[in-house]
């Protein structure tokens, strides 16, 4: 808790006309953190983004970036923190070496020393072969990863990462996420990136936000995630018992903290508000019945995604 | 006494300067270190567009087109007045006090338009082609965001899109307008007089600006329109709109207007020739030809109307440069004006944008 905030949003809002992009959205990401903006097209992440660089500005609300404020100080923000936009692109008629190099120059990076970096880095993205190929014959992954050389060239210290993973095949996006974890393990950056694609940035993010039409519905790791946004069917344990009669399946929904219970295939699954394993299993055993299986089944980012999205239309009708 | 007096003064002063050079030194070290960083970027920026323009097909077809026109309409503008100075001794004579140099400029025998019109014809097709496609091309290949993400102000984009471009022109024309004055002194075999070449000078500074208007007529549209092919299209169409359409519309205005059975008195009837011309003088077309026209062609003694009293006892002689400049001014402040009114609202929107990844 004592690492300060490299990013620290206040009440922040932005509207376009009576539309709502961001709604009054606080968040704060530590120092060395991977947090992932996770929502669906149209939720606001991108303006969430671009008011964090100071290129859109806020209606109201405080932004604090490396503790610079980027809408009177957009260009020391900007010094510090690297984007890469969702559809990056580069100037087809120069190669990945030559576009690395501009934005050096854009940097005031001497050029000797331009030169050096760019070539560490395309080694570290893997492109050094093609170093030298126009970047209008790059594929998307290899955008992609020339991208992130792009934004590593100014030695940032926060990375923000805009979809990052979009149009990439599998290899290349377990090939992009390694490297994203690399750079916030072992050189201390920052890393903020924004996804819709859920499983992406479960595999390496270790905080998660999960963002709706403008508004940070939930925040934490995954297990809070589901806290959060399932207060009172925040597990689910799967059980397979025999014989599974009505009796039995009334006494494990006359434990306390169980919600409802649901005849599965092969099973139940029993909805709870608090992990009451150990209750269900006492249950079917004095009943006299046999316990085959008992789990708790873990939320996948996808799950909490699904689930939400499901209930949606129930919250909103309320 | 007295001298170690002036001693302590002289002192005094000196420590002052000192100190005060010293303060001003540091301060410009400072702001030295903090905007070496910043013009760095801006002349790589600058280099950057360069050096696009230089490889990009577009500009080398243009340009070769240029090349090619200026000297075919030199080649018949040279013929046709070594012609007139071959027939007799005494044309060349004459030809000094005639400012014969300009007419290198101006003259044609009619295969091939002048120099000048080659020039106010192809020049704005060059500004156009320079920077219609500025601000929108990055925007569409996604470049702009990731520019706008670099520790840069935002109006070095397009700053150094716009000063690129102008020094092209600066560098094409100024080589092209002294390539013909050395053409025209290895040939004709007359070198032009100061005030000739004072003339020359003027006019290319005049087709640099022209063609800034319209190379910032092409940016605004670039900031405006999302697609370059609109931007590119609907800059020709101002362009045709001015360079025809604009002044056949005036004439047949002015037809009906100045014909008309109410004009009763002469100034009346000056009135509203008046009126007409400064129709006409909306377009920055007809702004650009009447001033160069005054520029190299000395004879031109006024570009307004003028009543028969008002020419009774004037003599018919050139103008000096001085007073050609003095007949121009109007014209050439307006021109100024437009191409910095024009630059001024492609740099406003395109502050106030949206900068979006895509869309």
């Amino acid at each position: 808790m004592a690492a300060p905030a490299v990013i620290e949003l206040d009440n922040l809002c932005k509207t376009y006309g009576d539309h709502w992009a961001v709604d009054h959205l606080s968040l704060s990401i530590q120092k060395g953190e991977i947090f992932g903006l996770l929502g669906p097209n149209g939720a606001g992440k991108t303006t969430t983004i671009l008011m964090m660089l100071g290129l859109t500005e806020p209606t109201s609300g405080m932004v604090r970036v490396c503790g610079i404020d980027p809408v009177r100080n957009p260009i020391d923000v900007k010094r510090k923190v690297g984007y890469l936009p969702d559809d990056v692109g580069f100037y087809h008629h120069m190669t990945g070496l030559e576009n690395l190099l501009y934005t050096a120059a854009l940097n005031g990076i001497p050029r000797a020393e331009a030169e050096k970096r760019a070539w560490e880095l395309l080694e570290k993205v893997n492109l050094t072969d093609a170093a030298h190929k126009k970047a209008g014959k790059y594929s998307r992954g290899m955008r992609q990863r020339l991208g992130l050389a792009d934004v590593l060239m100014k030695r940032p210290e926060v990375i923000i990462l805009d979809e990052p993973t979009l149009g990439i095949d599998p290899e290349g996006v377990r090939e992009l996420l390694r490297l994203i974890r690399d750079l916030s393990r072992h050189e201390g950056i920052t890393v903020l990136l924004s996804s819709h694609q859920l499983h992406h940035v479960q595999q390496i993010c270790d905080r998660v936000g999960l963002f709706v039409g403008g508004r940070l519905l939930a925040e934490g790791n995954m297990e809070r995630l589901a806290q959060q946004l399932f207060l009172q069917d925040a597990y689910v344990i799967h059980v397979v018992a025999s014989p599974l009669d009505a009796s039995l399946r009334s006494k494990i929904e006359a434990i306390p903290g169980v919600n409802k219970v649901v005849q599965t295939e092969n099973g139940l699954d029993v909805y709870c508000q608090t992990d009451v394993s150990a209750d269900i299993s006492k249950t079917i055993i004095q009943s006299g019945a046999s316990l085959f299986h008992l789990s708790r089944r873990n939320f996948g980012l996808d799950e909490i995604y699904h689930r939400y999205f499901e209930g949606r239309d129930v919250r909103e009708g309320q | 006494m007295k001298a170690s007096k002036e001693g302590r003064w002289a002192n005094d002063v000196f420590s002052y300067v000192k100190r005060w050079s010293e303060r001003l030194k540091a301060g410009a070290l400072d702001e030295k270190k903090r905007t070496r960083g910043a013009n760095s970027a801006f002349s790589a920026i600058v280099k950057k567009e360069l050096a696009d323009y230089l490889t990009s097909w577009r500009m080398i077809i243009l340009i070769a087109l240029i090349l090619l026109t200026c000297f075919g309409s030199l080649y018949t503008a040279m013929t046709t007045i070594r012609d007139a100075l071959d027939s007799s001794e005494e044309a060349k004579e004459i030809a000094k006090g005639a400012y014969l140099f300009l007419k290198l400029f101006t003259v044609s025998d009619g295969t091939l338009p002048s120099f000048l019109t080659f020039v106010s014809f192809l020049g704005p097709l060059l500004g156009i082609s320079l920077g219609f496609d500025a601000i929108n091309s990055e925007r569409n290949r996604g470049t702009l965001s990731r520019l706008m993400a670099q520790p840069i102000p935002r109006d070095y984009v397009i700053n150094g899109k716009f000063v690129a471009a102008l020094l092209l022109n600066a560098v094409l024309f100024l080589s092209l307008g002294l390539l013909v004055t050395a053409l025209g002194i290895l040939v004709l075999g007359i070198p032009p007089t100061f005030e000739e070449f004072a003339r020359i000078v003027c006019f290319l500074l005049l087709c640099l600006v022209y063609i800034a208007f319209w190379l910032n007529l092409g940016i605004l549209f670039s900031v405006v329109f999302r697609q370059a092919a609109t931007s590119a299209l609907s800059s020709m169409a101002v362009w045709l709109f001015f360079n025809l359409f604009y002044s056949m519309i005036v004439e047949v205005f002015a037809k009906s207007f100045l014909q008309s059975d109410a004009i009763t008195s002469v100034e009346q009837a000056v009135g509203r020739q008046e009126l007409v011309l400064g129709l006409m003088r909306l377009s920055p077309s007809y702004l650009f030809n009447e001033s160069t026209t005054a520029l190299l062609s000395p004879d031109v003694r006024t570009l307004g109307i003028v009543t028969v009293e008002q020419t009774a006892g004037a003599v018919a002689a050139p103008l000096p440069f001085s007073q050609s400049l003095l007949l121009i001014w109007p014209q050439a402040t307006a021109l100024i004006a437009a191409t910095l009114v024009c630059f001024a609202i492609a740099y406003l929107l395109f502050m106030r944008q949206e900068i979006r990844a895509s869309g």
